[in-house]
């Protein structure tokens, strides 16, 4: 309240201001300026013949942002329902392991790919029906499936790192994790395409005031007429979906499935990566537009942090950290900060006065 | 008893929220021995005070001196150890646990081994008793007893904590006549004992009925300290809105019911639609063009009878739904809204509105899920709707991209009477429309429901206000204990007086209970 | 809501006396369930009766009754404490580093406990200070912890010969039979889970702090209108749970005698696996550490029994996921016959 007359000049700066989208735009040209002082070809860019697209620094963080898009994509409509899906990184896993597994044991590449989306999907419905038809808790059905994912990955390539690296006719999976369009990553194309429709889809019909209006109140949404079931089974299913897309990203890239590293920790960036956007953990209105820049900004994190020669086993304590500074500066008590202060100190101005 | 000194001096209280003040200077006084009330419209400022004087809100400015010492409340616990306890509307007490270790929590009686669990039953027995609820078994758990008797095991937890000051916040809206009187026998007990009770309640008649002295607040500033024999009813509520009582318009007096034309099919026909556990079978027809009152004291069965009309809850099977002479299956809002009902809720917060989304939004969400939600409402039908609404309904600030949550109680009220005529139902059933707004949304609000039967639309009007109902309505529906009475067709001869005499002298034959 | 509470009020009324809660179904199901396992197992295997059989269950799971304690108090009031695993990883880490330094091991001990009181408290102050939801802030300590852990080591550590951790593991034989499967043994790691269950207990139905636990259990908002320090009382829970975590570290890395920055992946859910099994509602309000102590013990039994039947290991995960999954299914449909629940 104190500095609303210092700012309340132009309202257009004012806005800007408070969008969470300029504040995004700031870090990444932050993170990227540090990264241009610390390596000097950071900001370089080459044509690679051999790949048929542009290399260099920023290209791999473009690459490797494609699977933080779709899983924070997913994760944004999730937590607008004022919910989570911590199984995404565990889904992943499993989709690149069906993947991996399909094509050794000489599945056509493109069955093998819509089987895997499938598997993904399959589990974000799971899911979907254990929050809306039986009513758990968000976060303790995906941590169950957090948990169970990783041993069905296992169980698909019986405890194996498949390879399928040597596989012939994998092609169009290698395309879309290392393959370049127009120079650009396809994978990131793919992955921006993909965000821009679901956007689409919630911006243009009523999906996206529906499932923020299942977050804010879902018994006065169920009395519109609204059926919330329906919409928290939509939500975790595409969350599902789309962490299959990432998984077969983060596969096909290398063509080989980890299958206790595939994937982890994801969770925790695709959170981050909402929650920068700027979406609340609480649920209602939601930004893909943050959150997919949230998911670039992550993928520049950890671009960052080894530009810097920082130790990667650091990462997760790293964004860790970002994560609760984040929250602790989205805490109400930091926002009334100014005014509690005002508030004591006129008491005790008061104070004296009676005493005087 | 002029000479008395007051326990509670709150002189000056100021408290502010982001963009409004909430109070504005106002002061209070509480003394032992008294009941007094904090009397105002809504938004008036009343649980605003009461929050600050619990130590739930932080005041800006002012001072609040209990028994003699200056306190700065940084929390509820804080004012209980200044001996203020506090009994608010929703009931405050744990349902997990047992009524004894509700009355006890925080002052379980201590051995050497702990807290001792025989002792700590044997004194919040003692409390109960006290309540006049000797009958109950400290350990029965607290869910399985009624709100109003919870509401004495709250009272019962002030006594434990030996509360100079006993805040009574709207303890009645949710009891029938009975538990009314039993509350009084106790608040009067408890008066007597030396505390000063500070009571709120809507109802004038309880305020004339039990209260010593009253403070009454404008707009959150403070307007006058009374003594309640001394003031006239209209001279208190002139006070309260700030006009004199004679301004209060009056709409119409009562009316006859509209002439049913021979032939004619009513708009909605229910045989023998209940659900167990919430409202026995009913028989009702409703005809297009007129307002049907349900009247009843809360629990009898009129919200959960609308409802059921509406799909809310799902009807037990049996029953027969038929509308406009076809035979329906209203299983669940969505199908209703098809089929051309709608109902607007008695619990705005909850199952009302959707608060961070905009009035825009709010208005046009039923009509965009009857829609399904792929096919988005076109934007020029859109802005027409809503401006449409806007100004029929007098929406206040005229601005729908504004979130509702930041609009009066009356203006979210009206926002929502325009979800449902966005849809344009044949029948609308408004479940206390009224309940909570000021005096000119209420007026306001009437209105629209005499216009929307008049343009031929079937309005069931469901109220805690007989006189309003019997106002408004061509026929009323008697509901108790959740059976219909009786089916009243209004006229001259019809007043309150007739409706509270159905209600006590019929026996309901308790064969075949819901 | 109202009009059920009011509705249950009128019919019960008059019950006096007996008073089955349903509430109680899942516990009693995880002692059926417990007993059968075992009988199933003796009738298959024939070992599952012996005392020695008894005597590995304890010592080689006394570390998941300590954390089964710990994570029942969170549970209690609704929420979670999803980093216990990450702080066994940071613990043990630092304990190992610090003994194989030359350190005594007492004081490695009490470095180790000081860590879990400070993961604990970081956790306290991100919840109440900040409103952000316990899973949440859990979470991110979680992967504090364990980052702070990848960074210390990544290499599997082992304690030195003749430390003094060893006090801890040594056997302790109550009943010494010729055959050592025979044999009922315990060690100090069970002592200490034992006084950790014994603690829960007395923390939870003899003083006021544990009636708060239910009671912000029941609601938060009741609890603090009623005057209850329910701010205090949610550090105290974390800061317990916290400080368990590093006393299950201190048990079972004195057991193992090694320590891994990837040790403790995945407790949190064996934990909450614990607590659920047990009979404690996820969403709060209800529960006891007894419950999760049986809830620890058929956790415990499912690996034996997996690999005696010859099920690969892979599917352990399956296995638990569904169990859980079943019991929250389970407390989901008792809450919904009680009735007087949201």
């Amino acid at each position: 309240m104190a500095d609303t007359k210092k700012k309340a000049g132009n309202p257009i700066i004012k806005k800007l201001l408070g969008s969470n989208l300029t504040w995004s735009v700031v870090a990444l040209l932050v993170l990227i300026v540090i990264c241009t002082v610390f390596s000097d070809g950071f900001l370089s860019l080459r044509w690679n013949d051999n790949t048929g697209g542009l290399a260099g620094p920023l290209i791999t963080v473009l690459q490797e942002s494609a699977r933080y898009l779709m899983i924070a994509t997913g994760m944004t409509l999730v937590i607008s329902t004022a919910g989570i899906d911590l199984s995404v990184g565990s889904v992943m896993a499993v989709s690149g392991a069906a993947a991996m597994q399909l094509l050794v044991s000489g599945v056509n590449v493109w069955a093998a790919i819509l089987l895997s989306l499938l598997i993904g999907l399959a589990i974000g419905c799971f899911n979907g029906m254990l929050v809306s038809v039986l009513g758990l808790q968000p976060f303790i059905t995906t941590l169950i499936m957090m948990l169970a994912g990783r041993g069905l990955a296992k169980v698909i390539t019986s405890g194996e790192n498949t390879d399928a690296g040597s596989v012939a006719g994998n092609g169009p999976l290698k395309w879309m994790a290392n393959g370049f369009i127009l120079g650009i990553p396809a994978n990131f194309i793919i992955a921006l395409v993909i965000v821009a429709i679901v956007a689409l889809i919630c911006r243009k019909t009523a999906m996206g005031m529906m499932i923020e209006s299942v977050g804010i109140n879902p018994e006065a949404s169920r009395m519109t007429g609204i059926k919330p079931r329906k919409i928290l089974f939509l939500v975790y299913a595409i969350s599902g979906l789309l962490a299959a897309v990432a998984g077969l990203f983060a596969t096909a890239s290398v063509m080989r499935v980890d299958i206790s590293k595939t994937g982890q920790d994801l969770e925790m960036y695709a959170i981050l990566a909402v929650v920068i956007g700027g979406t609340s953990l609480l649920g209602g209105k939601f930004s893909l537009a943050g959150s997919a820049l949230g998911a670039v900004i992550i993928a520049m994190i950890r671009k960052t942090i080894i530009t810097l020669g920082i130790d990667s086993a650091a990462t997760p304590a790293f964004f860790a950290i970002v994560v609760i500074v984040i929250c602790v500066m989205q805490a109400p008590k930091i926002h009334n900060l100014g005014a509690e202060i005002k508030r004591k100190r006129a008491l005790k101005e008061q104070a004296k006065a009676v005493a005087a | 008893m002029t000479d008395k000194q007051p326990i509670v001096v709150m002189k000056g209280i100021t408290i502010e929220f982001p963009g409004v003040k909430a109070l504005d200077g106002v002061d209070l006084r509480l003394f032992p021995g008294e009941v007094h009330a904090l009397m105002g419209e809504n938004g008036a400022g009343k649980s605003t005070m009461i929050k600050a004087l619990t130590g739930v809100y932080k005041i800006n400015a002012g001072t609040i001196v209990v028994d003699g010492k200056p306190q700065q409340f940084n929390g509820t616990l804080d004012a209980q150890n200044a001996g203020i306890a506090t009994v608010y509307q929703e009931v405050n007490l744990c349902t997990n646990l047992t009524v004894g270790e509700n009355v006890m929590l925080g002052h379980e009686v201590r051995g050497p081994l702990g807290i001792n669990w025989k002792k700590t039953h044997e004194a919040a027995k003692q409390y109960l008793a006290q309540m006049g609820l000797e009958n109950i078994d400290p350990r029965t758990p607290l869910s399985s007893i009624s709100i109003a008797m919870q509401q004495l095991v709250a009272i019962a937890r002030a006594m434990v904590i030996d509360a100079k000051v006993l805040i009574l916040d709207e303890p009645t809206s949710s009891l029938d006549a009975n538990e009314v009187q039993d509350l009084y026998k106790i608040m009067r007990k408890v008066r007597d004992s030396g505390v000063a009770i500070l009571f709120v309640s809507h109802f004038l008649d309880q305020i004339y009925e039990i209260c010593d002295r009253m403070t009454i607040l404008r707009n959150g500033r403070f307007i006058k300290e009374v003594m309640v024999k001394d003031t006239p009813r209209n001279e208190l509520i002139g006070m309260m809105i700030g006009k004199s009582a004679e301004e209060l318009s009056q709409i119409g007096a009562k009316k006859a019911r509209r002439a049913v034309d021979a032939g004619e099919k009513p708009i909605v026909s229910i045989k023998q639609l209940g659900k167990k556990g919430t409202i026995n079978p009913v028989d009702l027809d409703i005809y297009g063009g007129e307002v049907v009152g349900f009247a009843g004291l809360l629990g009898s069965g009129r919200t959960e009878l609308g409802r059921l009309l509406y799909g809310a809850d799902k009807p037990d099977a049996g029953g027969s739904y038929e509308l406009k002479g076809k035979t329906v299956s209203i299983s669940d809002p969505y199908t209703a809204l098809k089929n051309k009902i709608a109902y607007s809720t008695e619990n705005r917060r909850d199952e009302g509105i959707i608060g961070d989304l905009t009035v825009r939004q709010n208005m046009l969400i039923a009509l965009q899920a009857t829609r399904g939600m792929l096919k988005p409402i076109p934007k020029k039908e859109a802005d027409e709707i809503v401006a449409k609404y806007m100004k029929e309904l007098n929406v206040q600030p005229p601005d729908p991209d504004r979130p509702i949550k930041n609009l009066s109680g009356g203006n979210q009220q009206k926002v929502l009477i325009g979800r449902w005529l966005a849809t344009h139902p044949d029948l609308l059933i408004l479940d206390e429309p009224t309940r909570g707004i000021d005096i000119g949304a209420k007026a306001e609000i009437q209105q629209v429901v005499l216009d929307l039967a008049e343009q031929g639309m079937g309005v069931v009007f469901i109220s805690s206000e007989l006189e309003e109902v019997v106002r408004l309505s061509d026929n009323i529906e008697v509901l108790k204990d959740r059976h219909k009475i009786a089916e009243i067709e209004n006229g001259d001869t019809v007043s309150q007086q007739t409706i509270v005499d159905t209600i006590s002298n019929t026996t309901i034959s308790t064969g075949k209970e819901a | 809501m109202t009009t059920a509470t009011r509705k249950a009020a009128k019919a019960t009324k008059a019950t006096k006396g007996f008073s089955f809660n349903p509430q109680m179904i899942p516990t009693i199901t995880a002692v059926v369930i417990f007993i059968l396992m075992l009988v199933m197992g003796q009738a298959l295997f024939g070992t599952y009766a012996r005392l020695g059989f008894f005597s590995s269950l304890f010592v080689d799971h006394a570390y998941l009754i300590i954390l089964a304690v710990a994570m029942t108090l969170p549970i209690l009031t609704g929420g979670i404490d999803l980093s216990v695993g990450a702080i066994v990883a940071i613990t043990s880490v630092v304990g190992v580093k610090m003994t194989m330094a030359g350190v005594p091991a007492f004081v490695a001990i009490i470095v180790m406990l000081l860590l879990g009181v400070v993961f604990g408290l970081l956790a306290g102050v991100l919840i109440e200070e900040f409103n952000m939801q316990p899973f949440i802030a859990t979470l991110s300590t979680m992967f504090l912890a364990r980052g702070i852990a990848s960074m210390i080591s990544t290499d599997s550590l082992t304690l030195p010969e003749g430390n003094n951790f060893d006090f801890i593991s040594q056997d302790i034989k109550i009943i010494d039979r010729p055959k050592i499967s025979h044999d009922l043994t315990i060690n100090v790691g069970v002592i200490i889970a034992v006084l950790v269950v014994i603690f829960g207990y007395i923390l939870l139905h003899k003083t006021r702090t544990g009636r708060t636990i239910y009671a912000i259990g029941g609601s938060r908002s009741s609890a603090e209108l009623m005057g209850l320090p329910a701010k205090r009382t949610n550090y105290i829970i974390y800061l317990v749970s916290g400080t368990l975590a590093a006393l299950a570290s201190v048990v079972y890395t004195a057991n193992v005698g090694s320590a891994k920055n990837t040790v403790g992946v995945g407790w949190e859910l064996d934990a909450i696996s614990s607590v659920v099994i047990g009979g404690t509602l996820i969403t709060g309000g209800f529960g006891y550490v007894l419950g999760s102590v049986i809830g620890a013990l058929v956790r415990s039994i499912i690996d034996p029994l997996t690999s005696d039947f010859g099920v690969p290991a892979e599917w352990t995960t399956i296995v638990v996921g569904a169990m859980i999954l079943i019991f929250v299914v389970l407390q989901r449909a008792v809450t919904a016959l009680s009735g007087d629940k949201k």
